[in-house]
């Protein structure tokens, strides 16, 4: 159901990215990176579409903390096209090229401490909205009807909760230990699931890169890091510190202790970068198939006609396996955390 | 290289709305599910152990049945054989005590047959002296006289004849 209804989105969507491309872009040359990256980067205006020469995007909130004037919250419209507001810019280019910079009084541009509510918070928020009340309702639906059995919605989080916690989590982790965990990896499989999915959709509320920016898997992956090293049993840090391998190995020179604690870091790393890579490149991959149209404009009508055939052929091939990849990557982020966790509980 | 560079107001969102979401969930949702799936799960296999042990019982309190069943028919038969042995008993004792009665009945007519008979006898022998002595007295009335020797040996002449042996 899903399924078909995102392409059914994308399709439409494709069509309508068409129309405009030809009508308002044919003339232009086309910037595919700039395309791409204004997508997957961050923004502080929604940009929904183009419609003929008019603009339509949501004006996000700015919030700002300049270094001499204190805290700020104003709509992003007043910094449109360069303008600035009460010293503070959208930077051109540089090294906080689109982002806000404040211009102080002694004319130095700095970056100001920022937590506006961009388009990816937007997106973040509304994931969150969304997963709290589909979470809660099934929680409720469970204490309305105490010992039914679901159907419908309810039925299948149920599924896939239940999937989750057994064959994930308590296997993974294992019998003894799993109960503390199971909450916080259950939050992280549907987090991670419904941004995805969110991600996937082109239309307005969805489309935002959540997952496909590192600060958001880094924030998952440091919080998979602090459950598997603050609840770590003393065999897991002697695995550590006093490998069980030949004397040689870490005696003189402690090459396995500092292997196995590099170790420590780079699993949580591997997971930050895994679905941040993951997601983005699916972004990205599914924007350029599509900039593929309007690149061919200038080739000829046939050329275009054909390249517009592949690219949308394309473009459905790669929104399928995005949906697979949105579950897998929820699936693998919540598998790896559980096997970390696990070996962190390992007892001789 | 602004994408590999995290975003502080991002990470403050997400961590702020992350913790959020994390703390909600973890109290209000994922054990209130889990928790109702298990408790649903282990009602499903209370019950299905109860079924099975229902099942069980019933199938003992049939065999129990049909135990009791064929006891108390072994009772009855029990009951019947020894009925029908406590009868023949009844009748057989009956049958001795009337033939014991019968017997005695019998010995006591005979006895009184015999009794009766000889009582004849000796009447018969007593009127057939009288007529005898009669008869003789009328023979010889005069030639003998009516005294006691002359009765003795009547007597004894009877005797002889042995007349009462019989």
């Amino acid at each position: 159901m899903d399924k078909t209804k995102s392409n059914c989105w994308k399709w439409i969507a494709m069509f309508c990215l068409l129309f405009v491309g030809f009508q308002a872009k044919a003339e232009e040359t086309i910037n595919v990176q700039e395309i791409v990256f204004s997508h997957i980067q961050d923004s502080y205006t929604w940009h929904i579409t183009d419609w003929g020469e008019q603009e339509i995007a949501i004006p996000l909130p700015i919030i700002v903390k300049g270094e001499e004037s204190g805290w700020h919250c104003f709509s992003s419209a007043r910094l449109h096209d360069g303008s600035t507001y009460e010293n503070f810019r959208l930077a051109q280019e540089g090294e906080h090229a689109g982002k806000v910079v404040e211009t102080l009084a002694s004319g130095e541009v700095v970056r100001p401490l920022d937590i506006s509510i961009t388009k990816n918070v937007c997106g973040l928020l509304l994931a969150c909205a969304l997963l709290l009340i589909g979470i809660l309702k099934t929680a409720r639906w469970y204490q309305k009807h105490p010992g039914e059995a679901p159907g419908g919605f309810v039925g299948m989080m149920e599924a896939v909760v239940n999937y989750i916690e057994e064959d994930v989590i308590r296997k993974s982790i294992g019998e003894r230990d799993y109960k503390p965990f199971s909450s916080y990896l259950l939050t992280v499989f549907f987090f991670i699931l419904i941004n995805n999915l969110i991600g996937i959709i082109p239309l307005f509320p969805g489309g935002a890169n959540v997952t496909g920016n590192i600060a958001v898997t880094m924030v998952l992956a440091v919080c998979t890091f602090l459950a598997v090293n603050l609840f770590g049993t003393k065999a897991y840090w002697k695995d550590i510190f006093w490998p069980n391998t030949p004397i040689f190995l870490k005696l003189p020179i402690p090459i396995m202790p500092f292997v196995e604690f590099f170790g420590i870091f780079t699993k949580p790393f591997a997971l930050m970068i895994r679905l941040f890579a993951n997601i983005m490149a699916g972004h990205t991959i599914i924007l350029a198939l599509t900039c593929l149209i309007f690149i061919s404009v200038s080739m000829g009508v046939w050329v275009n006609i054909g390249m517009t055939i592949v690219s949308v052929a394309f473009c459905i091939f790669m929104n399928c396996l995005e949906l697979f990849v949105a579950c897998l990557q929820a699936y693998i982020f919540t598998l790896l955390s559980a096997s970390y966790i696990g070996l962190a509980k390992v007892r001789d | 290289m602004s994408l590999l560079t995290p975003d502080s107001g991002l990470l403050f969102w997400m961590i702020l709305s992350f913790g959020i979401v994390l703390v909600i969930l973890s109290k209000y949702g994922f054990p209130v599910i889990v928790k109702a799936i298990e408790d649903r799960k282990a009602y499903i296999e209370g019950s299905l152990e109860a079924a099975r042990k229902a099942n069980e019982q019933l199938a003992n309190i049939q065999k129990e049945g049909e135990r009791i069943l064929a006891e108390a028919k072994e009772k009855q038969n029990a009951i019947l054989k020894q009925a029908m042995a406590e009868k023949e008993n009844i009748i057989e004792e009956a049958r001795e005590k009337a033939a014991a009665t019968a017997n005695l009945q019998l010995q006591e007519a005979t006895r009184r047959i015999r009794e009766e008979k000889e009582k004849a006898i000796r009447e018969v022998r007593a009127e057939i002296t009288d007529l005898s002595i009669a008869i003789a007295e009328k023979v010889m009335e005069d030639k003998i006289g009516k005294d006691k020797s002359q009765e003795a040996i009547i007597n004894r002449l009877l005797d002889e004849m042995s007349f009462s042996k019989s």
